[in-house]
């Protein structure tokens, strides 16, 4: 298969058996406290990373916010409190990349009813962990979130938790996973179309 | 300058035309009044009327596949528990203690022999039966008089899965009722091994608009481009598509094959299926981009070889709407339950299906599948139904202009040809007419100003 056919931008080759099977097992397992980092370097970085991400979406910089991300990334919002398992089960959202570059440009149509007028939000992020993982460069961060929207004249709280899986990459930082959980996620949700 | 246009005092205002509810004046052959989606006492009234007197879709089988599960839910305003007793026999219980009216249940499935009261401790078996009530001593009553049973909807019966429940005992045979709309439902389900499906997950969106704006757009054809303008461009971002999705819409729908149908007892069909060439690996071709596409379609191809068009045609949307009056809709690979909350405030429960094969027709192949099937039914909730329930919204807001009062439902209408009527009454029209809008609101009219006798059972 020739290199450009595997773009993720493209086609979706890597969301795979063993990307579900790793998926699940992965943000699944919140047991383990003595994976949570005591460094404090690390820790600033992540909860820096996760406040650009919120400032990016909030100030509606969707292509920017992308641009956090390695290109073969995940944004997966469960339908089931805990995950579930995306293999048998609908999410709420389950975007790839290329779904992630659709759902920014579904926007950018100006014809996305749900979005017109765009709302505006603002999130607060805290509680901001990082566990470590098996492989050095990787980890997963679970922060809380609480945002607050505001949309054709009504305002409203979302909250819930984020788990972040990050690789660390020449230097910097990349999201690959976005987990956005939902407090109220199998219930039934007003106008679910804001990128969590 | 224009004419002026001054009405009559609206209807629904306190110095307007008595009675307040005709509804011979409120649904008219080309139009209906705002006032059946606002009106507070109309709502009332649909809720045992519609939801009670006629078949209502309560749940799935799927969903309750052993004796004693159960699965909580709602026949139009009251809380229902729908179990599988110790027997196996299917039952929608109220959800509603008889001592003090407290609900039994709160959670949204589980498995219980009993329900037991958190209020004051009496007990249910999952039959409805009380079997305990704590010091009885305390009572002169005889606590294996029926009227402390729970009641249960007197009439429980399911079509190929799908569980209804009527309180009228008056009410034809669910069969009956369902007329010809199961021919629709028996090749939804056919085409999968075994003919069944099993529910895995869903969407719910709260809209604050009437539930029966879900209903007039279950088979509208007309708002396609329009409402869902932004999924189409979507669809056929990409520089080498231009056929994905419903871009069949985009030209000329009114004389494209696909049509829409009416059955009768307010049940119809939109059917897009002869849009599509009739050949395995036609549906799917048309799938938009979705995510594990091209790693689950290489899999499927390899294991399945020349069966493999048919089995990825299971993970494509099934361009079909099946609309059973009031509130079950079978569309794409989904089934969604319309669930009024207020006369003002619907919720849609957009439940996701996966093939079961035990037959093995898939050759091992049925994860891969389904894999790629949830991706697909992500589709339409996230970029599509978001865009509607807005558009539904806008509508409610809308209606609440109270000396503009008609909702004009005449597309199609009065132009000789167009409409096809058959031996059986069964009407058909192009995907774009309204005309099941005409029929259903008639429909709804007749239920609304009949007397249906409602009634609930206990066990003995």
């Amino acid at each position: 298969m020739a290199a450009t056919e595997r773009d993720p931008s493209r086609s979706s080759w890597y969301v795979d058996d063993a990307y579900y099977r790793r998926l699940v097992g992965d943000f699944s397992d919140w047991q383990r406290d003595e994976l949570v980092t005591t460094d404090p370097t690390l820790r600033e970085r992540c909860r820096a990373l996760l406040e650009r991400e919120a400032r990016f979406l909030d100030q509606g910089r969707f292509e920017d916010w992308l641009g956090l991300y390695a290109p073969e990334c995940l944004y997966w919002v469960p339908g089931t409190p805990g995950g579930g398992d995306p293999r048998r089960e609908v999410a709420l959202a389950f975007d790839d990349r290329r779904q992630l570059e659709g759902r920014i440009y579904r926007v950018r149509t100006g014809y996305a009813w749900s979005q017109v007028p765009q709302s505006r939000t603002v999130r607060l992020i805290s509680n901001v962990e990082v566990f470590g993982t098996d492989t050095a460069a990787v980890v997963m961060v679970r922060s809380n979130f609480m945002l607050s929207e505001f949309r054709s004249g009504e305002s409203r709280i979302l909250s819930g938790w984020y788990a972040h899986r990050i690789v660390e990459h020449d230097g910097r930082w990349q999201i690959l996973v976005k987990q956005a959980n939902l407090i109220d996620c199998d219930q039934s949700l007003r106008n679910p179309s804001i990128i969590l | 300058m224009s004419k002026l246009e001054q009405p009559p005092a609206p209807l629904g205002t306190l110095d307007g035309p008595e009675p307040r509810h005709n509804l011979d004046v409120l649904v008219q052959r080309d139009r209906v009044h705002r006032l059946i989606y606002t009106d507070p006492g109309i709502f009332q009234e649909e809720m045992t009327k519609v939801f009670g007197g006629i078949w209502v879709y309560l749940a799935h089988e799927s969903q309750i596949p052993r004796n004693d599960d159960f699965v909580t839910t709602r026949l139009g305003l009251r809380p229902i528990i729908v179990v599988r007793d110790g027997d196996g026999q299917i039952r929608a219980l109220y959800n509603r203690c008889t001592h003090r009216g407290t609900t039994l249940c709160r959670h949204d499935r589980g498995s219980a022999k009993a329900f037991q009261c958190p209020y004051h401790g009496w007990t249910f078996l999952n039959t409805g039966r009380l079997s305990g009530v704590p010091w009885p001593d305390g009572y002169a009553c005889d606590f294996k008089d029926a009227q402390f049973n729970l009641a249960q909807v007197p009439r429980v019966e399911s079509y190929r899965g799908f569980i209804f429940g009527t309180l009228n005992a008056d009410a034809p045979s669910l069969a009956q009722h369902l007329g010809a709309v199961t021919q629709p439902i028996d090749e939804w389900l056919d085409r999968h091994p075994g003919g069944r499906v099993i529910f895995s997950g869903a969407n719910r969106l709260k809209y604050l608009g009437n539930w029966k704006l879900a209903y007039d757009n279950s088979c509208d054809g007309y708002h396609v481009v329009f409402s869902h303008r932004s999924l189409l461009e979507m669809e056929n971002r990409l520089l080498d598509e231009t056929k994905k999705g419903m871009s069949f819409y985009k030209s000329k729908p009114d004389e494209a094959p696909m049509y829409c149908r009416y059955f009768g007892n307010g049940h119809h069909f939109k059917d897009k299926r002869p849009n599509v060439e009739k050949r395995p690996g036609a549906l799917w071709e048309i799938e938009g981009a979705h995510p594990g596409m091209e790693y689950y379609e290489d899999q499927i191809r390899r294991r399945l070889g020349t069966k493999a068009d048919s089995a990825l045609d299971l993970a494509a949307s099934e361009p079909v709407n099946i609309n059973v009056f009031p509130n079950l809709l079978i569309l794409g690979n989904h089934v969604q339950v319309i669930e009024p909350l207020a006369v003002g405030e619907t919720s849609l429960a957009w439940y996701g299906t996966a093939v079961v094969d035990e037959s093995g027709e898939l050759d091992g192949a049925v994860d891969a599948v389904n894999a790629l099937r949830m991706r697909t039914m992500e589709s339409f909730p996230n970029f599509g139904e978001v865009d509607d329930a807005a558009n539904f919204e806008e509508i409610q807001r809308g209606l609440a202009a109270c000396e503009d009062e008609w909702v004009y439902m005449h597309r199609g209408m009065d132009i000789p040809g167009r409409i096809k009527v058959d031996a059986n009454g069964v009407i058909t029209a192009p995907a774009t007419d309204e005309v099941f809008m005409r029929e259903y609101t008639k429909e709804w009219r007749r239920i609304m100003q009949s007397r249906p006798a409602l009634h609930v059972r206990r066990e003995p």
